[in-house]
């Protein structure tokens, strides 16, 4: 699948020298800076870069499409020999939709909840005069079989949330092929699902997209997972262009430095802490822990330690009960059976019944910090509150406080202190999350998914960030992830979680080191690596029914 | 039947020249975007807003210069309603200009963004609010006194039974109708103001609370809140106020409808305060609010509030003008503000009479519907304000 696979390929879409720019307020801001864009016909493309780099503009403009507020203001758009910007509306809407197709990353929210499946797959053949109904619903099975769909004959007749992230995304695949477009635009699809979840998707995709030979522009900033779907990619980088080569040319001779530093990011490590002397008492102590919400357990006879200094990830996937428990830690839902012990002590189940030094102790770091910051105070008064509350400083020495915080999580405080979450980056309002915690001195931080929202290198300072003040204050973490590639970093132990059981735990070498529990072997081979035949190989090794969620289900 | 072949006639030919428009337009442009895309239903738009502007340009040039009076007259309220929107027009864009050009960098970014209908609300809440407030030195007599001159017809031209000395003319028993419009913005605005203050106060810390705290309070509330809303507000209204009668009078009356009409709107706005406060409470600071062991006033007016202005400012905006045109509607039933408190409800009712002269004699048929422009003036420029902040709160950018 080399680059010169392609040259003598018709040219798809030529994009040349687009300017792109956006509105906010009165202004018009540069999103894209002169950046060309070339698609053969059956060429996989590979946007990658961090959030706001212009990924996602660039591939709708690829469309002759703007999203709102958004407009081309310089260069060319040619699809097949249409030049796209100067086309008539009723000329793209024979386009769109059944020559160039869009998957989007959420389908969630992209599909249209009050319709079934199959009649949205449908609707494009039918509105461009493609396919009949009939042919085209057996056209939709026939595509979901393709895609390894459950029961392909009757999902179709499901609506939205009768059916799983992964198969809603997989359905959404099925509806861009239902007019077999030429070109189909991969908008971050694999993004919100967990390793599992995503290799499926994954492997259907690119199955599906050779079998019909179909070109596709695939954003994403997975650098590992553009590696397994990409044979060119380019990198963007505040709308200019990086660089652009063959996928495995780029990977193992990135030329440009900013390239590198994507690359090197997977590569930040820390030492493992020796282990803990037996006897001590742990900092948190997770005590046979059965959990519910309503009348079904979520949790069952959950127990781990966590001791002074020391960071222990816990993983799973998402509805493994990682998140339900933290919140019978910090007492937001009260176990049902159990105990949770604070430095030996048992702390009340229910926090409102916990004293003020009891809630000090305990601090939570949250996943999006865009719903963890209140948007209307001012960083000074988000870090400020818990420093008044706490040690009842107030004015001049409250101030100097925060100023102190903000230094320590590198944030300058003369130009942050007034600003609002809304004039802050992802990175820096995680960092503010941060500071907030510390504000409040105390022993155990639960990190809650505190990267997975985030770029790559964002995401690396804030877990170096962490690090350092783990060392520097003493902190332990409890660092609840579904990213293995963070629990290889940060951590010290280990805890695996899956439908509410703890199925293993232990220092992190010994859980990196096989021979591992199926569901933890499953979970770390699932991880995508930069290789570019890691699924290949993948899928050689294991056959397509024993990856993602079909495995799950194997394990009992 | 003539009539309906004419109007019949009329579309066929804006039609037909509707697509020429769009045909003439793409051959003209050499098929400028704007005309290559355009659907016919567009074009035909086009074409029939034209025809609308040059019927009313002939009408007004027919009624103003042409007709003899006696004919023109059909035509006066058509000739005032265009006057009026070409002064209310120009007024906007002069304020909105003004305000461009005057004020701090952040008044002056907002007048930018700002489209004509909202500058218009702007101005004439502003001037309403002046009237309101200076009404005492404002008007030129007070809302009591009586005049010898009955019945003065409004325009003030002697020759159609006006008087210069009253502008507006005079009610049937001889009181200025301009001082009494004036001091009803205070009486109607000010009573209207105080009593969505209250329905706020009242549905907004109880709709908060009910979101935070949730069990059997937000049962509670909720539950009465939905029997209460079960119940038609006006009858309601009605109701309770007679009841009110049967122990207070005068200015104790007033005092009670405010209570009333706080009471039934509050429903309205404890419903909108819980759900919006709903949307909040679920977000993760308020856990870390919780989590840090803050009560509940904290959580309420420093966490919740804050992020709850905007749908809940749009909403007084609205409320505002639902609680006004109740009292005018009360007043006109004649339970609302009581005389000699002047009131554009109860003024509306008292010369409602009048609108029979309309076809023969319409300035004197003004009289009623001055009291009624005020109140629909004030409503329309409210709603534009308030439409205008609802659209830069859902941050829309087209």
């Amino acid at each position: 699948m080399s680059n010169d696979a392609f040259k003598d390929a018709e040219t798809l879409v030529e994009m040349k020298g687009i300017w792109m720019e956006g509105r906010s307020d009165e202004d018009w801001h540069p999103i894209i800076n002169g950046v060309d864009l070339t698609l053969r016909k059956g060429e996989v493309l590979g946007l990658i870069g961090e959030s706001g780099a212009g990924k996602s503009t660039l591939g709708l403009a690829s469309m002759g499409f703007c999203r709102d507020g958004v407009r081309i203001s310089k260069g060319s758009v040619m699809f097949d020999g249409i030049d796209l910007l100067a086309a008539s509306s009723e000329e793209k809407r024979q386009l769109l939709g059944k020559r160039i197709a869009y998957v989007a990353q959420s389908a969630a929210a992209s599909f249209n909840p009050a319709h079934r499946l199959i009649d949205q797959h449908t609707e494009a053949p039918i509105q461009h005069g493609v396919m009949s109904k009939d042919e085209s619903e057996a056209d939709g099975m026939e595509l979901y079989r393709k895609l390894r769909l459950p029961n392909p004959d009757e999902i179709g007749f499901r609506y939205p949330h009768q059916v799983s992230g992964g198969q809603l995304q997989r359905a959404m695949t099925a509806m861009a092929m239902a007019c077999r477009p030429d070109l189909i635009i991969f908008d971050e699809p694999t993004t919100a699902l967990d390793v599992t979840t995503q290799i499926e998707v994954l492997a259907s995709i690119r199955e599906i997209v050779e079998e019909f030979d179909t070109a596709a522009i695939y954003i994403t900033h997975d650098l590992a997972v553009v590696a397994q779907m990409a044979d060119t990619i380019k990198v963007l980088l505040k709308g200019d262009e990086v660089e652009e080569a063959e996928t495995r040319e780029m990977l193992s001779h990135p030329t440009q430095d900013y390239t590198k530093s994507l690359w090197a990011v997977r590569e930040f490590q820390r030492p493992q802490k020796p282990a803990v002397i037996t006897g001590s008492t742990p900092v948190i102590s997770v005590k046979n822990v059965t959990a519910a919400y309503g009348k079904i357990d979520v949790l069952h006879d959950v127990s781990f330690d966590i001791h002074e200094g020391r960071t222990v990830a816990v993983v799973g996937e998402s509805g493994s009960g990682k998140s339900t428990t933290a919140r019978c830690i910090t007492g937001l839902l009260p176990p049902r059976i159990g105990s949770i012990e604070l430095d030996g002590n048992p702390l009340p189940l229910d926090y409102r019944k916990r004293d003020r030094s009891q809630l000090q102790k305990i601090q939570m770091i949250y996943q999006m910090a865009d719903t963890a910051l209140n948007p209307r105070q001012t960083v000074g008064d988000i870090i400020g509150r818990p420093v008044e509350f706490y040690t009842g400083l107030t004015g001049k020495a409250r101030r100097k406080r925060v100023e102190e915080l903000m230094d320590q999580i590198e944030l300058p405080a003369s130009q942050f202190i007034d600003r609002l979450p809304s004039e802050m980056s992802g990175g820096q309002k995680q960092r503010v999350g941060i500071a907030r915690s510390l504000a409040a001195e105390p022993e155990f931080i639960i990190c809650d998914e505190v990267t997975s929202a985030l770029d790559q290198l964002v995401a690396e300072g804030i877990l170096r960030l962490l690090a350092d003040l783990q060392d520097k204050l003493n902190l332990s973490y409890m660092f609840i992830t579904h990213d293995l590639a963070t629990v290889k970093s940060i951590a010290d132990e280990v805890v695996v979680m899956k439908d509410g059981d703890v199925i293993e735990q232990g220092p992190k070498t010994e859980m990196f080191t096989p021979p591992h529990h199926a569901y933890t072997d499953l979970l770390l081979s699932s991880v995508p690596e930069m290789d570019p035949d890691w699924l290949t190989n993948l899928l050689k090794e294991r056959g397509v029914d024993n990856i993602g969620d079909a495995a799950v289900g194997k394990i009992t | 039947m003539s009539g309906l072949m004419t109007i019949l006639i009329a579309l066929a030919v804006i039609a037909a020249l509707g697509y020429a428009f769009r045909l003439a337009g793409q051959k003209l442009t050499n098929n400028a975007p704007m005309f290559r895309d355009m659907p016919y239903a567009v074009a035909f738009g086009y074409m029939l807003g034209l025809a609308v502007i040059l019927w009313a340009v002939w009408t007004y040039i027919k009624a103003q210069f042409l007709l003899p009076e006696a004919e023109a007259n059909k035509y006066f309220y058509f000739v005032v309603a265009i006057h009026a929107f070409i002064i209310f027009s120009v007024a906007a864009w002069v304020f909105r200009v003004f305000g461009r050009a005057v004020g701090t960098a952040g008044t002056r970014k907002l007048f930018r963004q700002m489209p004509l209908t909202a500058s218009f609300g702007v101005l004439v809440i502003l001037v309403y609010a002046i009237l309101a407030i200076f009404a005492g030195v404002l008007a030129p007599h007070g809302q009591e006194e009586v005049f010898a001159q009955a019945n003065v017809v409004p325009g003030g031209n002697p020759a159609l039974g006006g008087d210069p000395a009253f502008p507006l003319g005079t009610d049937q028993i001889g009181r200025d109708i301009l001082s009494r419009l004036i001091y009803g913005a205070q009486n109607t605005v000010g009573i209207a103001f105080v009593t969505t203050l209250i329905a706020f106060f009242v549905g907004g810390s109880l709709g908060f609370l009910a979101a935070t705290l949730r069990g059997w309070l937000d049962q509670f509330l909720s539950r009465t809140v939905d029997v209460l809303m079960a119940i038609p507000a006006l009858i309601f209204a009605l109701l309770l106020i007679t009841v009110a009668s049967a122990w207070v009078t005068g200015w104790g009356l007033t005092v009670a409808m405010v209570l009333i009409m706080a009471l039934i709107d509050s429903t309205r706005v404890f419903r909108l305060a819980r759900a919006v406060g709903m949307n909040i409470v679920v977000m993760d600071y308020i856990e870390a609010a919780k989590l840090r062991g803050e009560n509940l006033s904290y959580i309420v007016f420093r966490e919740i509030l804050p992020n709850a202005t905007a749908p809940l400012l749009a909403e007084f905006g609205l409320r505002f003008c639902f609680v006004f045109l109740t009292i005018s509607s009360l007043s006109f039933l004649g339970v609302g503000i009581q005389p000699p408190l002047a009131d554009w409800g109860t003024m509306v009712k008292d010369m409602s009479s009048f609108i029979n002269y309309a076809a023969f004699a319409p300035q004197v048929s003004a009289a009623p519907l001055l009291a009624a422009s005020a109140i629909a003036l004030l409503t329309v420029a409210v709603n534009f304000v308030v439409d205008w902040m609802l659209h830069r709160s859902s941050g829309l950018k087209e």
